[in-house]
This record gives C-alpha cells, structure tokens and sequence, in this order.
C-alpha cells in the first residue's frame, strides 16, 4: 500500500470526547472510505493540541490546517473540500489557532515561542501506538543513556541542565536523583506523580493522554541512573483515559522490549506498573502518595527520613512529576546545553500552563519560563473575556492571588521566589471584575476544608476557622478584627502545618491581604463580635 | 466477579487494596462497598475490617451507603466555581428533587460533589458516571438529566 498524502489527526481527551470527537472520528473515517480516499487519507486519535473550548479539534497534516468545533455533519463538507477539491474549508477552521508546526521554522522569538519540549508529540502522533513515538526519536535517549553513559554521567547531564520539578516546589531534578543514587538498598523505586488534583490543573493528563511514551521513558532513565529496576505511576482515580493509555504504552514498550530485561542487552533491567488513587488531594504530596501506594490512607509522613532514603516499602525511592519526566529524554538526546537555550538563565526550559477562567482561548500551552503573566493572558489566552482583568491565581488553589501588579513579573522560579511568590504547578486561572475576592477565597477554603486529611490540629481547626471568616467576609457581615485576625492563622498554618497542603493553603489568602485589602476590607460589616464562641475560634469541623 | 477472584486477579497484597477495592465497587451493581465484602476481603487478605474501612474511607471514590445506577459529581473547586458551579448545584437539585449527597427515590441518581476531575478547560463540569460533561450551564444540565431519564426508561 502506497504512503497516505495525508493525515487528519481528530484530539482525542476528555475535553474534545465530551464534545463527540469520537463520533466525529467514526464520521470521518466512514467518509473518506466511501469516496475511496482511504489509501491516500489516514485517520489518526491524537492527544489534545492544547485549545480546550474549542469542541471537536482536528489538525490535517502536513498542510497545517486547524479545524475546530467539529460536528459529524460538518464532515461531507470538510471532506469534500480538503480533499476532493483540495481547499482548507476556510469556515471550520478554527480562529486564532497557530498550526502545529515544527519549532525551527520563522523569526527566533517565534521559535522561542512555539518551541516544545514536553508536548511537542501531542497533537502530532497516535498515542496508541509506538511505532509513531519510535519514529520521532522515541526511546533513542534510553538507549544512549544504557549503552553510552554511566549514570553518573546521566545524572550529572541532569544536573548540568537545570531542570527543576515541574509539580509545584521546583526542586533540582539532577539533585533529587543524586541524593538517591549512592543510597544502597536491594531494591530501589522510581515513582511518577500523577495524582494531579491541584484544581485547574489538567496538563498531567493530557501529556500522559498525547505523549504516554515520553513519561516512561523519563522513568526508566530515571531509574538507569538511581539504580531501580521497577517503576510505578500513581494516577488519580479520576483519570480513566490516562490509565488507559498508560497501560496500553506499558504492554507495547514490553512487547519491542524497551521495559522488561536488558534493555538494548545493557543489561539494565526495568518495568513499569501503573496503580490508582481513589480521590485525595493531599496524595500529590510525595510521602502521602507513597502511603496510599502501598494500600494505606494516604497520610503525609514525618520528613526526614525523605523517600530517597525510606520511601516506598521503606526503599530509596526517587518521586518525579509527569511533566519533570517527560522533560528527561528530550535532554539526554540532545545534552543539557541545548536544554539550557530555552527560557530564563536560573530555571531553564519550558513550563506546561493550563490557561482558564475568564479568558478568550482557555487550554494548555508549553511556553519558556520567563514569559509573563500579561503575555500568558493576552498572546495564549486571547485576552481577557466578559470585563476588565481583576486577578489571576497561579498554580492552583494553593497558589497566591495576584493584582495587576504582578502582570509583568516574569514567570520564572527565581523571579517569582524574589517578588514573594512561588510558581507552582502551572494553572493560572483567570479572573474579571464579575468575581469577587472575598467570595472566592471563601470557595479556595471550602475546598482545602474538604481536603485536610484531619491529621494535625492546625490545619484541621485552622482552616475551619478560615471557612467562617471568609464567609463572613463574603456576606459583608465581618468583624473589625477578623483581617487581623485570619492573617494570624495564615502565619500559623505556614509554619506549624505538617505538610504542605495546610501550609499551602495560607497561600491565597496571605496574597490576597496583600492586594486586595481594601477590596477586603468592604467585607467588613458594623456587628461587634460577640462575647461568647461564636468567634469561630472554637468551632468545631461539622458536615 | 467475586471478591476472592478480584483478590487472586490484582495479587493478594496490601498494596494492590485500593485497586481490589475499585474492583470490588465497580461489581457492585450500586457503586458501594458492601459489609459482607469487606468481610470477606477481611478474611482473604487478613486485613481487620476496621483497616479496611478507616482505609477506604479516606478516599472519596468509595462508598459505603447504596448510591443509584447513575452517580452524579459536580466540581465544585475554585475554577469551576469561578464558571457558574452554583448555578449548576441548583439546578441539579431542583431537577432531580434531592440535595447534594442523596439518591432519588427511583434509586436513578445520585448527586455528589467532587473536588477537581481535571477537565477545567470547560468549565464548569460535572461527571456522570465516567462520563464528564463541560460547559455546562443550568439549561444544559437539565437535558443531559432528561436524555438519560429517558435512556433508562426504553
């Protein structure tokens, strides 16, 4: 059979399946072989391209069209057109949208924006199938790192390229694993973190949906250089599709050999498993995953000892992101110094966002760190929808509320940490004049209430009493003091939570006291506080 | 599948337990664990019952009360909040004539409120079973309800 002409490739993700990208996909394939295009047109499931408002999207290949909205009955027209007549059917395709064209072409600041690391399969390959992974380079970074390096070398390559955890703390990736490395233990353990629950955060799953090759990969090599011969993903319960393609990619890098024994007859051994959450939140962090891994609540352990000496089944266990893994191959392929030309100097690289909230194009984007907020909102999120620009919250529900005074910091580890904020896992969502900052930090609490697994006092008590001044703010009716009053309880969470999700959750508030004070400060109403326990300081957590 | 075959499936060990118990959930047939289950699974991997349950119910997937044949989840974290959640709660609620957390009488619905299920591009959302729907707004909520009521009845 001769090579297809073309390729349309119809996203295939929770969002665009919602919207019928399946039908749509049925729809078309039924086309195409009834005006016997099949031996010239082929039609591939991809991961998501990135807009996520956009409906059914689909991209045809190589001519760079971008079509969206897409409805079965839109598909005689489409096919009629593009491919009979050979004229992108200029009214379905999508506006505004870049084609997915390889990063290389055009001006620099172009390829600087346009270039990927992390995503650049998604959109372009079948997931489901390894070959297509294979031939975009895939699995040639594990095979040099087996055959040509020692992992010191590995781990020295990660050190020299400054890749910093992509899940939210930024902590040095080549350092992580060098701290597990040397530990000697009959067995040691690479886990990827796929617990993804920070709310409006969703760029875990649609790598591992686009790209599932790229995440096991990183694991392996991962695992080549600490020394550990099994890998585990642990992935939110939630997260069906992700499972699924997970567990398809295993069986097929089994099956060509790339998991299981002596890999390209190194004879470095290693398998991946995938197991899943049952919806917890504070399992993202890395020792309560790790206790949920092994069947148990998922309760936050005491650190030190940390997982590189004690973790899963009280191994050295080394615990990555997605998105930190499938940043690994990418920079043993082509060295730490072509990773470094991307981005700001002291956090090199990309960052995976996911946009959302009140803006034009809503979706995930892969852009430098360094890029600012302004240019976040505007230039990917096609500016702002349905008012003005109030605040934007970065890094989920346990990241600050910012003004507009920090639309032009850029967003990078170190300039972030310097104007006191953090990066975190990379949502930014959003928001116009419509919402009001009271009223949300009142949802943020409600949602960190929920999610406190109970175990110490601070952050079990602490936060109910944040729920209570948050509501009273948002109904106008709070005391004099409470400002004052659910400062100190931040302070507190900050330093006497016992893991990060208490810590964390001071985070929105803390900054919003700090920009938006006065617009706090309306929420203050005219009743003292009454003398007795209703100060919410003593309430208890009920329903 | 009993419970003694979804054990020797995913491997008698503690930390295959909340696969063991998805399994055992979704066999089910009303989306919870049952007593005689867990006891079961108690016996079979030598796991007290009390560890097991404190275990399961931590996490928030699992039940332990009857839940109907289609089990409702609407995000109600800060960006789907931000999107108009509210507006969905009600409507839902008035639909189907219960409150968050209760099944309707037929036994068809179960309303739940879920923290976030990832898919916050289309917000707001809510899940129905393992089906997620995205822009949602009340009207649309309705329909969604309607066209599965429907379903169920042919």
């Amino acid at each position: 059979m001769s090579r297809p002409r073309s390729y349309v490739l119809v996203a295939i993700d929770a969002n665009t399946v919602t919207a019928g990208a399946r039908e749509v996909k049925n729809r078309l394939s039924a086309e195409i072989g009834r005006r016997g295009l099949g031996g010239e047109i082929q039609v591939i499931e991809t991961g998501s391209f990135g807009p996520a408002d956009a409906g059914v999207v689909a991209a045809v290949q190589p001519d760079g069209v971008v079509y969206g909205r897409l409805t079965p009955g839109d598909i005689p027209r489409l096919v009629e057109e593009h491919f009979v007549k050979g004229r992108p059917c200029t009214e379905l395709i999508l506006p505004g949208e870049r084609p997915v064209a390889a990063p290389g072409a055009g001006d620099s600041r172009r390829v600087q924006l346009e270039g990927r690391i992390v995503l650049d399969n998604c959109g372009r390959i079948d997931p489901e199938r390894i070959e297509e992974y294979i031939a975009a380079d895939g699995y040639f970074a594990l095979g040099k790192a087996v055959t040509e390096m020692t992992p010191a070398q590995v781990i020295q390559e990660m050190k020299d390229s400054g890749l910093r955890g992509r899940g939210g703390a930024g902590f040095p990736t080549g350092l992580k694993w060098g701290l597990c490395a040397p530990v000697i233990a009959d067995e040691k353990y690479v886990i990827c973190n796929a617990d993804e629950g920070e709310p409006g955060t969703f760029k875990d799953r649609l790598i591992m949906e686009g790209d599932p090759h790229k995440v096991i990969e990183g694991m392996a090599i991962c695992g080549y250089a600490i020394g550990a011969t099994r890998g585990f993903v642990y992935i939110r319960g939630e997260y069906r599709l992700s499972v699924e393609r997970l567990r398809n990619a295993i069986g097929a890098a089994r099956r060509h050999g790339l998991l299981g024994t002596n890999l390209f007859e190194s004879g470095f051994d290693f398998d991946v498993e995938v197991r899943i959450g049952a919806g917890a939140y504070v399992c993202g962090e890395e020792t309560a995953l790790i206790e949920s891994m092994e069947g148990k609540r998922g309760l936050p352990r005491l650190k030190p000892p940390f997982p590189a000496q004690h973790g899963f089944q009280g191994k050295p266990t080394t615990v990555n992101n997605v998105e930190t893994l499938a940043n690994v191959p990418a920079i043993i392929r082509n060295g730490a110094a072509w990773f470094r030309r991307f981005g700001a100097a002291g956090t090199p690289g990309t960052k995976v966002y996911t946009v959302l909230g009140h803006v034009n194009r809503p979706g995930l984007i892969e852009v430098p760190t360094g890029v600012t907020l302004r240019e976040i909102v505007n230039d990917y999120g096609g500016g702002m929808r349905g008012g003005r620009f109030h605040m934007a919250q970065l890094g989920g529900t346990a990241g600050d509320l910012l003004g507009e005074e920090v639309l032009d910091v850029p967003l990078d580890y170190d300039s972030m940490q310097a104007a006191g904020h953090s990066l975190g896992s990379g949502a930014v969502l959003v928001m116009n004049q419509t919402v009001s900052v009271r009223s949300f930090l009142h949802a943020c609490m409600r949602f960190f209430l929920h999610e406190s697994c109970g175990n110490c006092n601070p952050c079990r008590n602490g936060l109910r009493i944040l729920l209570d001044i948050t509501g009273r703010l948002r109904d106008g009716t709070a005391f004099a003091d409470d400002l004052e009053h659910m400062e100190q309880i931040c302070q507190g969470l900050k330093v006497s939570a016992f893991c990060p999700l208490g810590q964390s959750a001071a985070a929105p508030v803390l900054s919003a006291l700090r920009y938006f004070r006065d617009e706090l400060r309306e929420g203050v109403g005219t009743a003292a506080r009454p003398r007795a326990r209703s100060s919410g300081r003593f309430s208890t957590v009920s329903g | 599948m009993t419970v003694a075959e979804i054990v020797s499936s995913r491997g008698n060990s503690r930390q295959n337990l909340l696969q063991i118990l998805h399994d055992i959930q979704d066999a089910s047939g009303d989306h919870s664990l049952h007593p005689a289950e867990v006891e079961a699974l108690s016996a079979l991997m030598a796991i007290p019952v009390a560890d097991i349950v404190g275990t399961a119910s931590f996490y928030t997937m699992f039940a332990f009360h009857p839940r109907g044949r289609h089990v409702i989840r609407l995000c109600e974290s800060p960006p789907c909040w931000v999107m108009g959640e509210e507006d969905l709660r009600a409507a839902l609620e008035a639909r189907l004539g219960i409150t968050v957390g209760q099944t309707t009488p037929d036994g068809q619905f179960t309303l739940e409120t879920s923290s976030c299920l990832g898919t916050c591009g289309v917000a707001p959302v809510m899940s129905i079973d393992d089906e997620v729907y995205g822009n949602l707004t009340a009207e649309k909520v309705s329909q969604i309800i309607d066209r599965l009521a429907v379903q169920e009845r042919v």
